[in-house]
C-alpha cells in the first residue's frame, strides 16, 4: 500500500488545478446562473489534454491513466460541477471508443473528442420509461441492407445538443429470442445526423451549465459500419462505460464535497458570533470533522477503484463502493457546508448554494445508490 | 499509487488469518462468556512474533511494519476482540513508547522480553477523574535523591492484572501559573507501593482484563524514565497515534466477523418463501455495511502506510479510529437486526460483536476527542 502520486499523476493534477482554479472557477456562478454552456472552457481543458485523460496518445489522448483522470475530474468539479460533468462524459465517450471501437471508429472519432474538434460526446442510454433498468430499452436499430434504422426516444442526455458523436444503445435482437439486455447493440451517430432530433434543454435544479436534453431518433439511418463492438453486445459495453463512470463521478462528487468543506472551513475562521470565530464551537468543528473523515474516506475509495482499473483488475464491486459513497457522503457535505454558513449559504453570494444543487444529482445519474446498492449486494452474496 | 499488500504482508495476513480462524475463534464465546484471561492464545500470539511486531528483531520484536501489525490486528479481532486489544496494548501503547523513547538499557532489559511476549506490557495515563482531558491528572511524581516517588491511581488499564510492566504518566512539574509538566516511568509488577484492585467488569471485550492500579509513595529509580523529563505529555499523545490504527484495526476485524456472518445468514434464512438475501432490504444493508467497512479499512491503512513512511499521521489516525469505531458499531447493530430474534441470542457471535465494538468508540480517545483532533488539525494555520 502506497500512496503517492507517479510524475505524470501530480502533472496532470497540477495541471487541472492551475486550470480550474485561474480560468474556470471565475465562470461558474455565471454559468449556472445563466444556463451557459462552457464551450470555450472545454476547449481549454481539450488543450490541455483533459478531455481524454485516459485515452492512448495515438489516438490523440493523453495516455495518462485511470488515476490521472479521477484527479483531474475532481479538480474542475471543485471548481464547477457543470464543466466537469460535461468533461466526465466526453472522456468515457472518447474511453469506450478507444476500447471497443474498430480502427477506422476509433481513429475518426478519438482524436476530435481529445482535441475538442467535437465539442462534446455523449451517451445514449437511458429512456423515458427506462432507467435504471436499462434491458427494457424501446429504441431499435433495424438492419436495413448495408445500414441500421434507429427509432426511439432518449432521455436525460448531457451534451446531447453540443455533442459532435453519440454512443447510443438500441434493440437489435427480437424480446422472444434476446430478451432483456441481451438484444441490446451500440452505435456511434454522429451529430446532426438525419432524424436525430434534440429536445428542449431540461431546466435542472442544479449543474445548469451542463446540457441535458432529450433526443428522438426518427429513422436515423447509419452505415452498418457504424456498430460498435458486437451486434447484441452492447450491453457489455454499457457496464464498462458505467463501472469507468462511476470513477469519475464518484471523482467529481469528492471535488465538489471538497469546495464545500474548504470553504467552510475558511467561513468557520472568519465568521464569529458569541464573540469567538464559530470555529471554536465544537457544534461547528464536529461538523467540520465528519466531513473531512468522510470526503478522505470517499477519495480512497475512487481512488482504489481507479487503481484496480488502471491495473486491468476487476473493479465493479469498488467503482460501485466509491460511487455510492462519495455521492451521498458529498450530499451531506454539501449539505452541512450551508449549515454551516447560515443564512448566507442560501443565497448564491457564496458558492456553497451552487454546490448543494450540483451535488444532488450524483446519488442519481449513472446509476442511482440503489444501483450500486444492488451491485455491491449481489457481490457480497456471490 | 497501490492498495496492495506485498508478498511480506500477505504471507502475514494469512499466518494470523489460518492461526485465528484454528485457535482463537472456537474459544471466543466462551472465553467472553467465562470472561477468562486467553493465557494460551497469548502464548501462542507470542510464538507467532505478533506481540512485538513493528520492533526490531535485536528488541525481540518481529521487525515488521505497521502495515503487518494492522492487518493481524484485524485477523486476532475478527475472531476475538479481547485477544485483539491484549495484542494492541502491548504493540501500540507499551512497545511502541519504550522503543521509540526509550534508552538502550530499559530497551535491552524491559522491552525485549515485552515484545517477545515473555511477559505483558501495559499503559497508565487515564485516572478516575481524567479521562480525554488527560492533562489534568492527579497522578504525581516527586523527585527524591536517585529516583521518584510516585503517588495516585489509574484506572481502566487493559492488561493491567496480567502485565509485568506499565508506562506510567506522571505530573512532575507544576508552575505557579499551573501549567504541569509530567514525565513517563516504567515500573515493575512487584514494586513496593504499586497495587492493583481486582480487574473491571464490563459490557464487552470480556476476556481482556482490564484494573485499577495505585500508586502509594512508589518509589523508582531514575533508571525508569522514559525519554526526557517534561515529555511525558508528548510521549502520550504520539503514543496514542499509533494505538489508535490499532484500535481501527480491532474495530475492522469486529465489524468484518459481523458482516461475515450476517452475509452467510442471509444466504440461508427463509422468509416469505426465499433466503432473506433476495430481499432487497437485506441487501441494502449488507452493502452499507461492505461499503462502511471498506471506507474504514482504506482509512487505516492509509494511517498505517503514512506511519511507515514516518509522516506525521495524527490526523489520519484520528480519522480511521473515528470512521472505523462508529462504523463497526453500525454494521454489528445492523448484523443483529439481518439475524433477528438469533443476533440477539448468545447462540450466534453478532450480539457478543456488538458488545465488543461499543469500546472501540470511547478507549485510546473517544470519537470526540478524536473530532477535536481533526477539526483542529483542519482550522490551524
Amino acid at each position: 500500500m502506497h500512496l503517492t502520486l507517479t510524475e505524470t499523476q501530480a502533472l496532470v493534477q497540477k495541471t487541472a488545478r492551475d486550470f480550474a482554479q485561474r480560468t474556470i472557477a471565475p465562470e461558474a456562478a455565471a454559468l449556472d446562473r445563466e444556463e451557459r454552456f462552457p464551450r470555450e472552457l472545454l476547449q481549454g481543458l481539450a488543450d490541455l489534454g483533459l478531455m481524454a485523460v485516459n485515452v492512448p496518445e495515438e489516438l490523440g489522448g493523453s495516455g495518462a491513466g485511470v488515476l490521472s483522470y479521477a484527479l483531474a475530474m475532481e479538480e474542475v468539479a471543485a471548481c464547477c460541477a457543470s464543466t466537469a460533468v460535461t468533461m466526465a462524459v466526453t472522456n468515457m465517450v472518447g474511453e469506450v471508443i478507444a476500447h471497443f471501437g474498430s480502427k477506422e471508429q476509433r481513429e475518426l472519432h478519438c482524436p476530435k473528442l481529445a482535441s475538442g474538434a467535437y465539442a462534446a460526446g455523449a451517451f445514449a442510454l437511458s429512456e423515458p420509461g427506462a432507467g435504471s433498468d436499462p434491458g427494457g430499452m424501446l429504441t431499435t436499430a433495424t438492419r436495413e441492407g448495408d445500414s441500421y434504422v434507429i427509432r426511439g426516444a432518449k432521455q436525460w442526455i448531457t451534451s446531447g445538443s453540443h455533442a459532435g458523436v453519440f454512443v447510443v444503445w438500441a434493440r437489435t435482437g427480437a424480446k422472444e429470442t434476446h430478451p432483456g439486455t441481451r438484444g441490446v447493440s451500440c452505435f456511434l451517430v454522429e451529430g446532426g445526423a438525419n432524424g436525430l432530433k434534440v429536445g428542449r434543454h431540461e431546466d435542472k435544479m442544479g449543474l445548469r451549465g451542463s446540457n441535458t436534453v432529450p433526443l428522438e431518433f426518427d429513422d436515423v439511418r447509419v452505415p452498418a459500419s457504424a456498430l460498435l463492438g458486437e451486434l447484441n453486445g452492447g450491453f457489455k459495453i454499457a457496464m464498462m462505460a458505467l463501472d469507468g463512470g462511476r470513477i469519475g463521478i464518484s471523482a467529481q462528487a469528492i471535488g465538489d464535497a471538497r469546495s464545500s468543506l474548504e470553504k467552510s472551513v475558511q467561513y468557520a475562521r472568519d465568521r464569529k458570533q458569541f464573540g469567538k470565530a464559530i470555529g471554536e464551537f465544537q457544534g461547528i468543528q464536529w461538523k467540520l470533522a465528519d466531513m473531512a473523515t468522510k470526503l478522505d474516506a470517499a477519495r480512497l475509495l475512487c481512488h482504489r477503484a481507479a487503481t484496480l482499473k488502471e491495473a486491468k483488475q476487476p473493479f465493479s464491486r469498488e467503482a460501485s463502493m466509491a460511487k455510492l459513497f462519495a455521492s451521498e457522503s458529498a450530499v451531506e457535505i454539501c449539505n452541512e457546508a450551508v449549515q454551516i454558513h447560515g443564512g448566507y449559504g442560501f443565497t448564491k453570494e457564496y458558492a456553497v448554494e451552487r454546490n448543494l444543487r450540483d451535488i444532488r444529482v450524483t446519488t442519481i445519474y449513472e446509476g442511482t445508490s440503489e444501483v450500486q446498492r444492488m451491485v455491491i449486494a449481489r457481490s457480497q452474496l456471490a | 499509487m497501490n492498495f496492495e499488500l506485498n508478498d511480506e504482508q500477505r504471507m502475514v495476513r494469512d499466518t494470523a488469518r489460518d492461526f485465528a480462524n484454528r485457535e482463537i475463534a472456537p474459544k471466543a464465546a466462551e472465553l467472553d462468556k467465562s470472561e477468562r484471561w486467553p493465557a494460551e492464545i497469548i502464548a501462542k500470539m507470542a510464538e507467532l512474533g505478533f506481540l512485538g511486531m513493528a520492533i526490531p528483531t535485536e528488541y525481540g520484536g518481529a521487525g515488521l511494519d505497521t502495515m503487518s501489525y494492522a492487518i493481524v490486528m484485524e485477523e486476532i479481532s475478527a475472531a476475538c476482540a479481547s485477544s485483539g486489544v491484549i495484542m494492541s496494548v502491548n504493540n501500540s501503547l507499551f512497545c511502541d513508547p519504550v522503543y521509540k523513547f526509550g534508552n538502550e538499557q530499559q530497551k535491552q532489559e524491559i522491552l525485549a522480553p515485552v515484545a517477545s511476549g515473555q511477559v505483558l506490557g501495559c499503559f497508565g495515563l487515564t485516572e478516575p477523574m481524567s479521562g480525554s482531558d488527560a492533562q489534568t491528572m492527579a497522578t504525581v511524581a516527586k523527585k527524591v535523591d536517585g529516583g521518584w516517588v510516585i503517588n495516585g491511581a489509574k484506572n481502566w488499564i487493559t492488561n493491567g492484572p496480567h502485565a509485568e510492566y506499565l508506562i506510567v504518566f506522571a505530573i512532575t512539574e507544576r508552575a505557579e501559573n499551573g501549567r504541569v509538566k509530567h514525565t513517563a516511568f516504567l515500573v515493575k509488577k512487584g514494586t513496593a507501593g504499586f497495587t492493583q484492585n481486582p480487574r473491571d467488569h464490563k459490557l464487552g471485550i470480556k476476556a481482556a482484563h482490564s484494573c485499577t492500579l495505585f500508586f502509594q509513595d512508589c518509589f523508582v529509580p531514575d533508571s525508569a524514565v522514559v525519554g526526557n523529563v517534561g515529555d511525558g505529555f508528548k510521549i502520550a499523545m504520539a503514543t496514542l497515534d499509533g494505538g489508535r490504527i490499532g484500535i481501527a484495526c480491532q474495530a475492522l476485524g469486529i465489524a468484518r466477523a459481523a458482516l461475515e456472518a450476517a452475509t452467510a445468514y442471509a444466504k440461508e434464512r427463509k422468509s416469505f418463501g426465499k433466503p432473506i438475501a433476495e430481499h432487497q432490504a437485506i441487501q441494502f444493508m449488507l452493502a452499507d455495511m461492505a461499503t462502511h467497512l471498506d471506507a474504514a479499512r482504506l482509512l487505516t491503512w492509509r494511517a498505517a502506510a503514512m506511519k511507515d513512511a514516518k509522516v506525521r499521521h495524527s490526523a489520519e489516525s484520528a480519522q480511521a479510529k473515528l470512521y472505523a469505531s462508529e462504523a463497526a458499531t453500525r454494521i454489528t447493530h445492523k448484523a443483529i437486526q439481518i439475524f433477528g430474534g438469533y443476533g440477539y441470542s448468545t447462540e450466534y457471535p453478532v450480539e457478543r460483536h456488538y458488545r465488543d465494538a461499543r469500546i472501540t468508540e470511547i478507549y485510546e480517545g473517544t470519537s470526540e476527542i478524536q473530532r477535536i483532533v481533526i477539526a483542529a488539525n483542519l482550522l490551524k494555520g
